[in-house]
């Protein structure tokens, strides 16, 4: 004991930091900040260290070569003791920091902690976001496989949507003229060095200002802030009603950084690591390529956009995101703090959460992409062919080998990325279902070109045919009167 | 000593190491710069496209459209199979063809061919695309890139060399119109 006294003492006087670590350490923290509320941002720099250990040890084995990586992960995952274990690690490690920097990002915008004297803290803060989703894409991209390649595509094509400069900055991204070697070395590069040396900077950065400017205190509805007031009245809290930071409130950060870092090996165990899915071979197109789950949003939102709305959303959207959160203190600096007074900012939280978890459960379904091999693999339900003509069941036929299926679902089967058509009829007469086959429209190819006019009419007999039992399908009545005035009954002689 | 404009010897000497490493930071900016951005500068005289043999003309039979694949004219070794590029080839009626870039036009994914319903689509967003490579619906904006192609002593060429993508304002990938 006295040896290690002695050394430490030692150190001391050539180092000469004991007497600030004790200071930093001990400085006062208002009580009630001493929350349960208030451990995510030291959570997320415990699961970032985690990242560089694992990222480090990732390094040992990984070839950031296009042609190697897809083998070097499998090798991971197979051959090297506990690789799956260390990739698991890292790959629930990222999703857990991305999820904890969002929460600890909603903790702050509620309890007002961007405002004076905390401006700069939180456009770091910003900054911090952007490099943490900076290093889970970069990250995705390192798991060479068919979703990384078709991924930088996506990412190229976003890219090169930028005026007059686009096509350069692909070449750039990609290190050339294709996804290729050079794609995944620069990458890399961004992945271990660029990246993280930027996170770490801007860590740095925001956690010496937590520390210069105090930690925010616990919001009170009427507690307003000022400019001219705010720097003593936060001095006499802490004076008043404070609590050294250690270890009067960093046990709560300490038990939950340690029961994260729990729930990260819970899910690397049980999970296991993510992919990789097929090689990154692009001759291989039978592949329905996914991002990772915090850019499925994205994902979603790009199949929704109208096309003409798609340029300017992919290059302004963001844009105007980013200046919105980068500008939040300047605009609103002052005022109360608490969320209770604070209407505005809880909705556009709500808005911004169901917004983002509607499109993620979307694309978790893809409603908008054609099942591939709806037509050969999914049978219509008996109940559509049960009493049917010859030529109506010659029309199920063409239903099926033409990949209506593909995008139309009967009976809850097949595609969603159009309507269902389980009561068609009812919707449609007969000669509007003869034009939308034929002409397409409202997002359906036109199939006029492609169907014979037997086929044509067989299946919009087929057609014809779903609608609910004692619901009759709609019918044109003025073409009922025409035909009669003729002389003739309603027929089906055009079919 | 203090000089007659009021600047010292050592503020001078400051002022002038400074100078210095701001000119030899242009210079070594100068390279790093043209290291930095040679993707974009390097061999844009020619470009980055070719002529690639696609096969020959046995190999894709009149009036059906079939997958090819070429290995792509500027590569690495350590490219593997990301060097493989795959693309459509259609025959129209045995002496004119259409090649169209496997990336489908929107976001870049790649198309699948059907021929039942002679329809390009995509896995991703769910475009889709008519054999001709016109735009049939979903969220593309325009119809399939298609490459140049040329017909010598029985095989079939294309200018490819480049990934195709929505901003490109290559003359090698022409654009076809939406029609429908």
């Amino acid at each position: 004991m006295r040896l290690i006294k002695s050394i430490g003492e030692w150190l001391d006087a050539r180092l000469q930091l004991g007497a600030s670590i004790r200071e930093t350490a001990e400085h006062p923290v208002p009580r009630e900040t001493a929350s349960w509320f208030y451990v995510f941002g030291s959570a997320a720099f415990v699961v970032f260290l985690l990242q560089i250990v694992t990222g480090i040890m990732l390094a040992f084995i990984y070839v950031p070569s296009a042609g190697e990586a897809w083998n070097s992960l499998q090798t991971l995952n197979h051959n090297v003791a506990l690789g799956w274990f260390i990739r698991g690690l890292h790959g629930w490690g990222s999703n857990f920091m991305v999820a904890i920097v969002l929460i600890h990002m909603v903790q702050v915008f509620l309890f007002g902690a961007y405002k004076y004297p905390r401006e700069l803290t939180w456009i770091v803060g910003v900054f911090l976001l952007l490099v943490t989703l900076g290093m889970a894409f970069t990250g995705q991209v390192l798991r060479f496989d068919q979703d990384a390649y078709w991924g930088l595509g996506l990412g190229a094509s976003i890219a090169s949507r930028v005026p007059f400069i686009g096509p350069s900055i692909v070449n750039l991204m990609l290190g050339g003229p294709i996804i290729a070697g050079a794609t995944l070395s620069r990458f890399f590069a961004l992945h271990v060095f660029v990246v993280p040396g930027l996170l770490i900077a801007f860590v740095a950065v925001h956690l010496l200002m937590v520390l210069k400017l105090g930690i925010n205190e616990w919001p009170m509805p009427g507690r307003v802030v000022r400019k001219a007031t705010y720097v003593r009245e936060y001095h006499e809290l802490t004076k008043r009603d404070g609590l050294p930071f250690v270890p009067g409130a960093i046990w709560k950060d300490l038990i939950f950084s340690a029961f994260i870092l729990l729930s990260i090996a819970a899910c690397a165990y049980y999970f296991g690591p993510f992919g990789p899915s097929g090689p990154p071979d692009p001759t291989i197109i039978q592949t329905a390529p996914r991002p990772d789950f915090f850019f499925l949003w994205l994902y979603a939102v790009l199949s929704f956009l109208p096309p003409s709305m798609e340029t300017p959303a992919l290059l302004i959207g963001p844009v105007v995101a980013i200046l919105a959160l980068l500008l939040l203190p300047f605009f609103f600096g002052e005022g109360e703090k608490s969320w209770r007074r604070r209407p505005t900012a809880v909705l556009t939280i709500l808005l911004a959460v169901v917004s983002l978890g509607t499109f993620t459960r979307l694309a978790e379904h893809t409603p908008w992409s054609p099942v591939m091999d709806a037509w050969s693999g999914l049978p219509i339900p008996s109940e559509f062919l049960h009493n049917r003509t010859a030529l109506e069941r010659q029309g199920a036929l063409i239903f099926q080998v033409k990949q209506c299926h593909n995008c139309h679902s009967l009976g809850e089967q097949g595609g969603k990325r159009g309507p269902a058509l389980d009561a068609v009829a009812v919707r449609l007469t007969q000669d509007q279902l003869i034009r939308q086959v034929i002409q397409g429209g409202g997002n359906m190819p036109a199939y006029g070109k492609n169907l014979s006019p037997a086929q044509a009419t067989a299946l919009v007999a087929f057609l014809k045919t779903l609608h609910p039992a004692g619901q009759s399908p709609a019918r044109d009545a003025s073409r009922a009167i025409a035909l009669e005035t003729e002389g003739g009954a309603p027929s089906s002689a055009n079919q | 000593m203090t000089m007659p404009s009021g600047i010292t010897r050592r503020d001078l000497f400051m002022k002038l190491g400074v100078l210095f490493n701001g000119v030899v930071g242009v210079i070594l900016a100068v390279p790093i710069v043209r290291y930095l951005v040679s993707p974009v500068t390097r061999e844009r005289k020619v470009g980055y496209e070719s002529w690639i043999p696609l096969g020959n003309l046995e190999q894709f039979p009149s009036g059906e459209t079939r997958l090819a694949t070429y290995r792509n004219p500027v590569v690495n070794p350590w490219d593997g199979d990301t060097a493989d590029i795959a693309c459509w080839v259609r025959n129209i009626d045995g002496q004119t063809f259409q090649v169209f870039a496997i990336n489908c036009a929107h976001l870049g994914c790649p198309v699948r061919w059907f021929p039942q319903s002679s329809l390009f689509m995509c896995p991703c967003h769910g475009g889709a695309y008519y054999q001709d490579g016109s735009r049939a619906s979903g969220p593309p904006e325009r119809g399939l890139f298609e490459y140049h192609y040329r017909i010598e002593s029985g095989k079939l060429l294309i200018k490819a060399g480049e990934m195709p993508t929505p901003g490109q304002a290559s003359n090698i990938v022409r654009e076809i119109g939406s029609c429908a």
